[in-house]
């Protein structure tokens, strides 16, 4: 599905990263190999440290944090906001929408719209979708996009194949009008056929939790999680994202009439080092221009990676200019999705901190 | 042979190479000991193996990889 927007922009993002940070080289006794063996993935997967929120904070409170942030930085108002769009896959309740709950946390007006989104790895590029929708409606002039995950709290201590390098975060990006801005372009599919891949089994109506569910298991190859946990079919995921993502580059590149080397960056969600580089391998564009140091810096923090690497590596450009980018989800359900816009200038783009019991 | 064997012993010292006609399947290499495997290959040779390669036919045995490998033009 190929889309075109015109007379939209982001004009302000912050992303907040709890201050607990763990390391890699900490851990990695949980993970049942070897020290040589674990040294060898570090430097190929780009483990190292990651931001993890303590028990008691959700991704509702990251955002929340950053909603205050562009608040106090006089960026925006609580009444100029005419719909918030949150996606999670970590909410705080099963009920009652958590949009619904930051809405009434952070005073805003009762004509504010909320809307929550199940949205994973995919996610910065579906509520940008979803917010330049809303906009092109007509009705609404300003959506606040957020993005937020927690999926640490839902990922196995001793599984191998994700906790190195899952993190924590969560993003605001206000998105509005931009009378003459350029045209945006993005194509995104979706194949729920394949949705097994990546998932959660139980917590929700088809398999409730029980005492069973939460009981941790080995799964064959000394991987030890639940099925309240995220299991990840690691090989299966690395061969749907290195099969469907770059035609997608190349179709939304082509709709935008964009050369590759156009694009001064190729944002892309960042599960580990090795797959963005041998993304940018098949996409034969240097690997300089995919970065790929979120997950060694922060961690995986699902949809938020990509606002992440919007304010670690464009954070000091954005706000002196215009920067043409591609950005890039691939991940739960299963979503691709892309899109190639320009990015800035920007009155603020940056990273915070969010206090976190250690 | 003999080096392709060498940077699998890097891997994983435990085993013997030779005598398994399916890594995978007999359980001498996971999905991370492919992955790595394929970095030192791309580093060891100055190639690099396409991802829609890494697949676990790929990485059966001593000749598989080696067919992989001349199709990145590696011969020896």
């Amino acid at each position: 599905m190929n889309l075109r927007f015109t007379g939209k922009k982001v004009s302000a993002l912050v992303t907040v990263l709890p201050s607990r940070e763990a390391r890699f080289e900490d851990e990695m006794g949980n993970f049942g190999f070897s020290r040589a063996k674990s040294m060898k993935l570090k430097r190929v997967m780009g483990f190292d440290r990651h931001r993890l929120a303590d028990e008691r904070t959700c991704a509702s409170d990251l955002c929340l944090h950053g909603l205050n942030r562009l608040f106090e930085a006089g960026e925006l108002r609580p009444e100029e906001i005419d719909a918030l769009i949150f996606v999670t896959q970590t909410p705080d309740h099963l009920l009652p929408p958590t949009s619904n709950l930051i809405q009434g946390r952070a005073g805003l007006g009762r004509n504010t719209f909320c809307l929550d989104i199940n949205q994973g790895c995919a996610g910065f590029v579906i509520g940008l979708l979803q917010a330049f929708l809303m906009l092109e409606s007509g009705f609404w002039r300003k959506v606040v996009l957020m993005n937020g995950d927690t999926l640490s709290h839902r990922v196995g201590k001793r599984d191998r194949n994700i906790y190195p390098m899952v993190g924590d975060a969560g993003s605001v990006a206000v998105v509005e009008n931009d009378p003459g801005g350029p045209p945006i372009h993005a194509a995104v599919y979706m194949d729920g056929s394949r949705s097994s891949v990546l998932q959660i089994p139980a917590g929700g109506a088809r398999m409730p939790s029980t005492a069973a569910t939460a009981v941790e298991e080995d799964v064959g190859d000394g991987n030890l999680r639940s099925k309240e946990h995220f299991f990840m079919d690691g090989p299966a995921v690395f061969n749907f994202v290195q099969t469907e993502v770059p035609p997608l580059i190349d179709e939304v590149l082509a709709a935008a009439g964009t050369a590759k080397e156009e694009v001064e960056y190729f944002l892309f969600h960042q599960p580990n080092r090795f797959m963005l580089e041998k993304l940018a391998d098949a996409l034969e564009v240097p690997r300089e221009k995919v970065p790929n140091n979120i997950v060694e810096n922060f961690g995986n923090a699902s949809s938020v990676t990509i606002p992440t690497a919007i304010a670690f590596v464009l954070g000091p450009a954005l706000g002196e200019r215009k920067v043409r980018v591609c950005l890039g989800g691939f991940g739960v359900g299963l979503c691709w999705a892309a899109m190639v816009m320009d990015l800035g200038p920007m009155r603020i783009c940056e990273l915070t901190d969010y206090g976190c019991d250690n | 042979m003999d080096e392709l064997i060498g940077i699998l012993r890097e891997i994983r010292p435990e085993f013997e190479f030779r005598d398994s006609q399916d890594f995978v399947g007999d359980g001498m290499l996971d999905s991370l000991d492919v992955v790595t495997l394929v970095a030192a290959l791309d580093q060891r040779y100055r190639i690099s193996i396409r991802g829609v390669e890494i697949v676990p036919e790929n990485f059966r045995n001593l000749e598989t990889i080696a067919v992989l490998l001349r199709k990145h033009g590696v011969t020896g």
